[in-house]
């Protein structure tokens, strides 16, 4: 509270950035958790919820004359420009969301204050939702290749692992231990995904302490080990997700990548995924193009060709795809590493988990594959995307990309995922919210000294309440794109992969389909739901009607005959004549027509009602008891409406006379 | 040539030569408007020979006039009505450039024609596809566009829409881009940026959007035209119409739209759609003018999928159809061309095929919910996208996609099923509760 300089300013404009020519009034509010927007007119009051947390950067431009403009950008890519009228207010508001948007302290962050009125019990049940344990019994694991270890207890042999990691049987714990002290930051070889129908697993770890020269008999050990628990194969592959050149430009540093000459029966291989600079950039320059005022076609097409993102997804996916044809088409065990083992490691191991085994193609599957190869393995979620004040190059939006991955394979399989585009929409949002703990910190270590768990809510449990929100309606567990491994296609590509509108302008609402195909089948699918109900209900009553009719048949054999008829014809009808059919026989399905109401607006409620529902910055808003003060902006309905969804309304058509 | 040997092995229900005629389309307007009037001075080919016989003009518009305009317009296209808006009754027609020169020439009855579509004290606008420049440069060869003078009463927007072989070589590089074999995302994304395609259909677009919301939103009249109005005049008026008229967006509609804006308005064809992307850039008149307008259609599907009554594969097999068919459809380059080649009689129209129930199954949107509104599509980079379904149809499987689309159709398929089932029922227990007068003993 103390940081918050100017609680309240009035008067204030938020622009509209797809036609900068409209500007609404209204009042910003800064509080201990939000900034908030409340427009000024009066039957709507529609309200910008903005948490601290997402607040990636915030800029303050030259004074004009109609006031002082403040650029906010969010890491979900909202971009929120006010005009405020004043220089001093806007100065206030500058200094103080500085500081709001970079706590110092864990306790500072949205989870230790939110509060989903959830008692104790139903806490811990959202946190039991998703077990490693029973995910490695799920692989087959332990077994009579694979174990499970507890030289890492107390977190002694490697901070950054978790206490329980999987190792195979042959591997001592001395081996573990001498393997761990040739391997950079002590993160030795350990399970990430073992296939049970031919034994072949994905194991990863960091760089080996090599050098130019270096050995490490334990680390050969540890790798022959891994081997040897699968016994149907004579060698295993090391992938070295590096570009070679930084690879070997590390040997100098004492650090570097296994030689062939001294591991036996490995087969070495670079993938060369650039490091996280070299991320962080590229998503910056493609951010810049998204946020180019009505850019022209080449404009666009050339920076985002420039930025080098879609290669960069593109490098992920092959090294995926390569580790998965290696466990499915030729039953060989991985060893994956980078430098650390935490990013780019992490993203190949989930890819390929992805592609080999359509359980982390379900929703729950999908919680897990994040718990087991990004949570549980010390991927940095603090360090990079930001939590607290830190280091900026340690920022780089590693598992943003992941999370692309799995979008682009979902545009290309669309009935092979459980879950939808907004599943990973709210993920990504949530990786940054901070609003619940699953993500805090760098590691199980400093998670389990925090008392996350006890402390704060868990988002699986939040996004497992409100699945039917997320569900892909053409999934169906029989459908052979949900069964065995996924085979993307390889040869020529590129054209597959394609630019993420619905992630990297999801604000910009007038720029994506205004009618969903998906809302509109889940709709469809709920109707059918309903009708099953129904005829179910139906075809009792019919049942006990025609009981009492066999008293008096023969009174009624004229009858019979005229309602076949009828039944005939009313059947043709319902076919020819759907749309009306809809609404006035069941139960009426304001998304499924948007015909009705009003000429702008309806053209979008498929989408709008719908994301609506369930979009992570409508929890946000329903938090009402977060010990937030300056609640007098709240507008009587809550939660109802959540303002940043409506930023598309209006169509593009100021957009074309202005050119 | 093989339409005119093609030998049907179907029935002919309709024949599709009949199913769109002129006077058809007029009754239609007739019955909103009887501001217009239906003008036969085209009935030889004479005035206007990419004309067909029957027009439809301004009531207050005489033959005479019309012949007069006619010789003011380039080719003879003197401004017609292309489409009328029923909501505010403003309207949008189309023409050629009118024939000024360098010396200003002008023609009185040309601006009354135009007049007449006009509102009391209103104003119109005029969209030249051409830039000011080009507009410009045309005087020198006799053409040109409308001086404020001679037009006060109109708002002349010049928005440059590429034509000719500048379209055609876009369309050879974007093929070839398609089908580059190396593993280069860079290299893929220099093509097609290179290619300018997408360029070409935002261009477009933004124009037919223009044009539409000055005559919704703006509450004005339109007239469009570029050079000779076969081309980038024609897509324009068409896709204008996509978005603000319902009707368009059904079958039955989009066919009389192609009837209407392409082949009776003069498209040719012939001209345009020799060879396709596999053409030496010497044949001076290819161009894929009618791809691009199908392209831009497809672009406001994607944006609106449940506001169709056609699927992309309706729009896939006009484009084949267009190019090479065993109907004679979109054989010749005018009406004129195609009454001399008696194609109604000696070939088969393309529409008697679709048009019957178990053709026509194939290509309907199983997403269609009639959408009575305006629908804006965003001309924004981000919202527009290659259209994979023609041009990389040939180099990827679509199964895992198609499997998709069969999956849709099985879940609404169901839920028809069950929606009749349930229905048939209800009625059913309807009756025999009424006829019994006892519902509930049991």
């Amino acid at each position: 509270m103390e940081h918050i300089r100017m609680p309240k300013v009035e008067n204030v404009r938020l622009i509209d950035r797809i036609s900068s020519r409209k500007a609404v009034l209204g009042t910003l509010y800064l509080t201990a958790t939000h900034v908030i927007f409340v427009e000024n007119v009066s039957e709507t009051r529609k309200e910008t919820w903005v948490l601290h947390s997402q607040i990636s950067s915030i800029e303050k431009q030259a004074t004009t004359a109609t006031g002082c403009p403040l650029l906010i950008r969010c890491k979900n890519f909202q971009i929120i420009q006010l005009i405020i009228p004043q220089e001093r207010d806007c100065h206030d508001v500058y200094i103080s969301l500085i500081r709001l948007a970079r706590p110092v302290k864990y306790e500072e962050l949205y989870c230790f204050s939110f509060n989903p009125k959830l008692d104790k019990e139903e806490r811990e049940q959202g946190w039991k939702l998703v077990g490693l344990k029973e995910e490695y019994n799920r692989m087959g694991v332990p077994n009579n290749y694979w174990q499970i270890s507890d030289v890492n207890r107390d977190y002694q042999v490697c901070d950054s692992y978790p206490a329980e990691v999987y190792v195979p049987k042959s591997a001592t714990a001395h081996v573990i231990v001498g393997s761990s002290k040739f391997r950079s930051r002590r993160r030795f070889p350990a399970l990430s995904y073992y296939c049970k129908d031919n034994n072949a697993s994905i194991c990863r770890s960091s760089q080996p302490l090599s050098g130019f020269s270096a050995r490490c008999l334990e680390d050969e050990q540890m790798l022959q080990a891994i081997r040897k628990a699968n016994p149907g194969s004579n060698f295993i592959y090391v992938v070295d997700t590096r570009p070679k050149l930084n690879a070997m430009a590390n040997r100098a540093a004492g650090k570097g990548y296994e030689n062939e000459d001294n591991y036996s029966n490995i087969k070495f291989q670079f993938i060369g995924i650039e490091n996280i600079h070299v991320m962080r950039s590229s998503l910056q320059k493609m951010l810049e193009v998204c946020e180019l005022r009505s850019p022209s076609m080449s404009d666009f097409l050339w920076g985002l060709e420039n930025s080098g993102w879609l290669k960069h997804i593109k490098a992920i996916m092959d090294a995926g795809i390569f580790i998965a044809k290696a466990v499915a088409e030729e039953g060989v065990s991985v060893l994956v590493h980078c430098s650390d083992g935490w990013d780019r490691t992490a993203q190949v191991c989930s890819v390929a988990s992805l592609l080999l085994d359509p359980f982390y193609r379900t929703m729950k599957g999908f919680m897990v594959l994040i718990e087991k190869d990004w949570v549980s393995f010390g991927h940095k979620f603090n360090h990079r995307y930001g939590n607290l004040d830190g280091d900026p190059k340690e920022i780089s939006p590693v598992i943003d990309q992941f999370i692309e991955c799995v979008w682009q394979l979902m545009e290309q399989f669309p009935c092979a995922f459980e879950f939808n585009e907004r599943f990973l929409i709210h993920i990504q949002h949530h990786i940054y919210s901070c609003q619940f703990g699953n993500f805090l910190c760098n590691s199980q270590k400093e998670r389990r000294e925090l008392k996350i768990q006890e402390r704060t809510y868990s988002l699986w449990a939040h996004l497992w309440k409100n699945r039917a929100d997320y569900m892909n309606p053409l999934y169906r567990e029989d459908h052979s794109q949900t069964q065995g491994t996924l085979r993307p296609q390889t040869a020529p590509c590129n054209f597959l992969y394609k630019f993420w509108n619905g992630m990297y302008n999801r604000f910009e609402k007038g720029m994506h389909p205004r009618q969903s195909v998906t809302d509109y089948l889940m709709a469809v699918k709920e109707e059918t739901q309903q009708l099953e109900e129904e005829l179910e209900v139906l075809e009792e009553r019919l049942a006990e009607l025609k009981k009492v009719q066999l008293n008096n048949r023969k009174q009624n054999s004229k009858q019979q005959d005229r309602n076949k008829h009828i039944e005939l014809s009313t059947s043709n009808n319902s076919i020819a004549n759907t749309p009306q059919d809809y609404s006035s026989n069941v139960k009426s399905f304001p998304s499924r027509s948007p015909s009705q109401g009003d000429e702008e607006d309806s053209a979008l409620i498929l989408t709008q009602d719908n994301l609506k529902s369930s979009d992570p910055d409508l929890s946000a808003t329903s938090d009402q008891e977060s010990g937030v003060e300056d609640l007098s902006c709240r507008s009587p309905s809550g939660g109802g409406c959540l303002p940043s969804e409506d930023s598309g309304k209006d169509s593009d058509e100021a957009v074309f006379l202005t050119v | 040539m093989y339409p005119f040997f093609y030998r049907p092995m179907f029935e002919v229900v309709e024949d599709g030569w009949h199913s769109f005629l002129p006077e058809r389309e007029f009754e239609l307007l007739s019955s909103v408007t009887n501001e217009w009037r239906l003008s036969y001075v085209n009935k030889e080919f004479s005035v206007c020979p990419s004309y067909p016989p029957a027009v439809t003009v301004p009531k207050s518009i005489d033959d005479e006039a019309l012949r007069r305009v006619s010789t003011f317009r380039h080719g003879g296209r003197f401004p017609v009505l292309s489409y009328y808006h029923k909501k505010n009754g403003m309207v949008m027609m189309r023409s050629s450039q009118p024939l000024t020169g360098t010396n200003g020439r002008r023609c009185k009855e040309d601006s009354a024609l135009i007049n007449a579509t006009l509102r009391a004290g209103k104003r119109g606008y005029i969209i030249d596809t051409r830039s000011l420049n080009v507009a410009q440069q045309a005087r020198a060869k006799g053409g040109g566009f409308e001086q404020e003078v001679q037009y006060p009463q109109w708002r002349r927007i010049h928005k440059s829409v590429e034509r000719y072989n500048i379209l055609q070589e876009s369309l050879i590089k974007l093929v070839e881009a398609c089908h580059d074999q190396s593993h280069n995302m860079d290299r893929w994304l220099s093509k097609l940026e290179a290619s300018n395609w997408l360029t070409h259909i935002k261009e477009i677009l933004t124009t037919s959007c223009l044009a539409a919301q000055c005559i919704d939103r703006e509450g004005a009249s339109v007239l469009v035209h570029g050079t000779e109005g076969t081309d980038s005049t024609l897509q324009v008026t068409s896709l204008a119409q996509i978005i603000l008229d319902p009707r368009c967006r059904t079958v039955r509609g989009f066919e009389a739209l192609v009837e209407r804006e392409w082949l009776q308005a003069g498209h040719p064809f012939q001209q345009r759609c020799a060879q396709s992307a596999y053409s030496n850039s010497k044949q001076k008149w290819e161009s894929p003018v009618f791809l691009l307008f199908l392209d831009c259609v497809w672009q406001i599907l994607r944006q609106f999928p449940c506001s169709f009554e056609f699927s992309e594969h309706f729009l896939i097999m006009l484009f084949e159809h267009a190019y090479a068919s065993q109907f004679g459809t979109f054989l010749g380059n005018n009406e004129s061309e195609r009454c001399k080649l008696k194609l109604p009689q000696k070939t088969m129209s393309l529409w008697s095929w679709v048009n019957q129930p178990q053709e026509l199954s194939k290509f309907k949107n199983p997403l269609y919910e009639a959408n009575s509104l305006v629908i804006w599509p965003s001309v924004a980079p981000q919202s527009l996208q290659l259209w994979e379904g023609v041009f990389l149809r040939w180099n990827r499987s679509s199964k895992f996609l198609d499997e998709a689309y069969e999956e849709m159709n099985n879940i609404i398929d169901y839920n028809k099923e069950l929606q009749a089932k349930v229905n048939a029922l209800r009625r059913q227990l309807a009756e025999l509760e009424t006829d019994d007068g006892m519902p509930e003993s049991s």
